[in-house]
C-alpha cells in the first residue's frame, strides 16, 4: 500500500478513495485529498471526527477497508514520515533526557548499542536549536512540561529529514503564545525543507496565517480545498447535512451550526455547535 | 589491609570452592539482572517479571522430579509462559496484567503440584528450599558455563534490540513509524526477561528474583538521566549487593554455629531494599530542595 512513487514530481502524499470501519462502524467514507511538497495543510475536525484514524491509516498503523494511500518513495528506507502523535505521556521515572529521545529520531530504529559520533551530537544540537529547546536539552524528558515536551516530540519527528510531517493536535497543550511560536516554527520548517506538513487541530485559527490547504472532516467525510473554499457556509452546510454559519470576527473563524435541535435531529452531534 | 578487612572477611572465604561459584555466577546474574530489569522498569512490566519468577517455579520444581538442574526447568518454563504471554495479549497495555494474570494463575497451580511431588519423593524439604529460595551455594560448577551462555544470551538480545527498546517503551505507535517492528521487539525482551528471571531464579530463588530484577533498576532509574547509564548502575548495584550478601551468609556461619548459616538471598534483597531506601532519602532530599528554592522564589 504504501511506498510506491506518486505520479507528479512535488505529490508527497495521496489518499484515494480511503474508508475506514472500526468495530463495525464506519468512522471514515470516501476520503480524498493530496499533498504536495512544502504544503502547510489543516486537518480540521471536533473531537471524534476521525483526525488520529486518518494519520493512523497514513502511517500504515491501520488498515483502511477502502482506498489507497500513497507516500512518495525516498531512497534506501528512511523513514519518510514524521509523526507526532497526540497525547503522548512521557513517563517521569524514564531515565531519557530531551536530546536522547530527538537523537532516537535519527536512529532509534537501528539494532546494536549507539556509538558516540561527533557528527551525531552536532546533528541534535542544531535541531534542539532550530525548536528552541537548548534550554532544556539536558533535563529529563518526563519532567518537562507539556509545551516542552511537544518541541522535544516536534524535534525527534524532524531530525531524520521527513517528507512528510504528521502532528496530531500538537498545539493541544500550549498557550496562545507558545501555540503561535510551533505554528510559525512549523511554517518555517515545511517552507525551507519543502516538507509536506499535515497537522490536526479542532481550532483552525492559530492555522489561518500559514494553512495552504484545508481537509475538513465532519460526519466521516471530508471537504478540502483553499480556506477561502472550504470555510464557507455553503460548503460546510453540505458536510454537516445542517445549516452552518461561518461568521468573520477580527481575524477569527467561527463556525457555529445552525439550531442545536436541528443539528442533533440530522444524526449530527453537539460538538458542531461548538466553535470550530 | 588484610588486617583491617579480617573481622569482616571470616577465614577461608576465598579459597572456598562453593564461594567462589557463588561469586561468580551471582555477580554475572546481578549484571544481567540489572541490564534486563532497567527495561523492565522502563516498559512497566515489573508485574511480568515477578509472575515469571512464580511461574518458573513449576520447571524448577519438576525438574527435580526429573534429576536435571532446575536451571533448565525454569527456563523452559518461562519461555512457554512468556510465549502464551504474548499470544493472549501482552502487547495491548490493558491486556497485559490480564494475560500476565491468567498463565500466573494456571501455573502456580502447577508448581503446588510438582513442590508436593518433590517433598514426597525426596522425604526433605530441600528442593523446595532451593526451589523458592536459591541455592547459590550448592550450585555445581558444571552449571557455571551453561549460566554464562544463558546470561550472554539475555543481555545480548536486550543491548541488541537497545534503541528500538527505548523507543517503543515511550510509544508503540513512534516506534512503528519510525520503522521499529514493535512486536518483534516486545517478543524478543520477554524471551530475555524469561531466561533473566530464570538465572535469578536459580541463584537467590524465585520469591526473591523479583528484588534483583526490579529493585537495582528501579534505584538507578533515580540516579542518572540516561538510559545507558542506569543500566550500568543497575548492573553495579546487583553485583555489590550479590557480592556482598554472599559475604555475609559466609561470616553467618560464624555467628551461629549450632544452626548453619543464614540464608544468602536474605542479604541480598535486605541489602537491595536499603540501597534503593538510601536513594530514596537522596531523591526527595533534591526535591525538597527544589521545591523551597521555588517558594523562596515565588514568596
Ligand atoms: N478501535 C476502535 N474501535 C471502534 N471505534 C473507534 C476505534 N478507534 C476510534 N474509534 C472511533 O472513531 C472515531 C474517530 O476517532 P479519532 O480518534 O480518529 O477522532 P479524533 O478526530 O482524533 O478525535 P480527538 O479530537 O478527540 O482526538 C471516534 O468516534 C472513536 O470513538
Ligand atoms: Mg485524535
Amino acid at each position: 500500500m504504501q511506498g510506491r512513487a506518486v505520479n507528479g514530481s512535488d505529490e508527497i502524499l495521496a489518499v484515494d478513495g480511503v474508508s475506514v470501519t472500526l468495530s463495525g462502524r464506519e468512522i471514515l467514507r470516501d476520503v480524498t485529498f493530496h499533498i504536495n511538497a512544502g504544503e502547510f495543510t489543516g486537518l480540521i475536525g471536533s473531537n471524534g471526527a476521525g483526525k488520529t484514524t486518518l494519520m493512523r491509516v497514513i502511517l500504515g498503523l491501520l488498515t483502511p477497508s477502502a482506498g489507497t494511500v500513497r507516500v512518495e518513495s525516498g531512497s534506501r528506507g528512511r523513514s519518510l514520515i514524521g509523526y507526532v502523535p497526540q497525547r503522548i505521556t512521557l513517563d517521569p521515572d524514564m531515565p531519557l533526557r530531551a536530546r536522547d529521545l530527538v537523537g532516537l529520531g535519527i536512529d532509534g530504529q537501528r539494532f546494536g548499542l549507539p556509538l558516540p559520533s561527533s557528527m551525531r551530537r552536532k546533528q541534535v544540537d542544531e535541531m534542539l536549536d532550530a525548536v528552541d529547546a537548548t534550554r532544556f536539552a539536558d533535563s529529563r524528558v518526563g519532567n518537562l512540561s507539556g509545551g516542552e515536551q511537544q518541541r522535544i516530540l516536534i524535534a525527534h519527528a524532524l531530525i531524520s529529514h521527513p517528507r512528510l510531517l504528521l502532528l496530531d493536535e500538537p498545539l493541544a497543550n500550549l498557550d496562545i503564545g507558545s501555540e503561535q511560536e510551533v505554528v510559525d516554527l512549523l511554517a518555517r520548517i515545511a517552507r525551507q525543507q519543502r516538507i509536506a506538513v499535515l497537522i490536526s487541530t479542532h481550532d483552525m485559527n492559530p492555522l489561518l496565517p500559514v494553512m495552504d490547504r484545508i481537509v475538513y472532516i465532519a460526519n466521516g467525510r471530508i471537504a478540502t480545498g483553499t480556506t477561502a473554499e472550504v470555510v464557507t457556509s455553503e460548503s460546510l452546510t453540505k458536510l454537516y447535512g445542517v445549516h452552518v454559519d461561518v461568521i468573520h470576527v477580527h481575524d477569527r473563524i467561527l463556525v457555529v451550526a445552525g439550531r442545536r435541535e436541528e443539528a442533533l435531529q440530522h444524526g449530527g452531534n453537539e460538538s458542531i455547535v461548538e466553535l470550530v | 589491609m588484610v588486617a583491617f578487612l579480617s573481622p569482616l572477611i571470616e577465614p577461608g572465604f576465598f579459597s572456598n570452592l562453593p564461594v567462589q561459584t557463588a561469586l561468580v555466577v551471582g555477580g554475572v546474574v546481578a549484571v544481567v539482572s540489572g541490564i534486563v530489569g532497567t527495561f523492565t522498569v522502563m516498559r512497566g512490566q515489573s508485574f511480568a517479571g515477578h509472575s515469571l519468577a512464580d511461574i518458573g517455579t513449576a520447571g524448577g520444581s519438576a525438574a527435580f522430579l526429573l534429576g536435571i538442574s532446575p536451571l533448565f526447568g525454569f527456563v523452559a518454563m518461562n519461555l512457554m509462559a512468556a510465549g502464551v504471554m504474548e499470544w493472549i495479549g501482552i502487547r495491548r497495555p490493558r491486556g497485559r496484567d490480564l494475560a500476565t494474570g491468567i498463565v500466573l494463575g494456571a501455573a502456580l497451580g502447577l508448581a503446588a503440584l510438582f513442590l508436593y511431588l518433590d517433598s514426597t519423593a525426596s522425604s526433605t524439604t530441600g528442593a523446595t528450599i532451593n526451589v523458592l529460595f536459591g541455592s547459590i551455594f550448592t550450585l555445581p560448577s558444571s552449571m557455571v558455563p551453561v549460566i554464562a551462555i544463558f546470561s550472554v544470551v539475555a543481555a545480548g538480545i536486550v543491548l541488541a534490540m537497545y534503541r528500538p527498546l527505548i523507543l517503543s517503551s515511550i510509544s508503540s505507535d513512534l516506534a512503528t513509524a519510525q520503522g521499529v517492528r514493535v512486536r518483534l521487539v516486545g517478543i524478543g525482551y520477554l524471551a530475555a526477561l524469561a531466561v533473566a528471571v530464570s538465572l535469578s531464579a536459580v541463584t537467590i530463588g524465585a520469591i526473591l528474583s523479583t528484588a534483583l530484577l526490579i529493585g537495582p533498576a528501579a534505584t538507578a532509574l533515580r540516579l542518572t538521566n540516561r538510559p545507558g547509564r542506569a543500566a550500568a548502575f543497575a548492573a553495579i548495584i546487583g553485583v555489590l549487593a550479590t557480592w556482598l550478601g554472599v559475604l555475609l551468609a559466609y561470616d553467618s556461619y560464624y555467628w551461629f554455629p549450632s544452626t548453619g548459616g543464614w540464608p544468602v538471598s536474605f542479604f541480598v534483597v535486605t541489602l537491595i531494599f536499603v540501597i534503593y531506601l538510601a536513594s530514596q532519602i537522596r531523591f526527595r532530599a533534591r526535591s525538597g530542595v527544589q521545591s523551597r528554592s521555588t517558594a523562596t522564589e515565588a514568596a
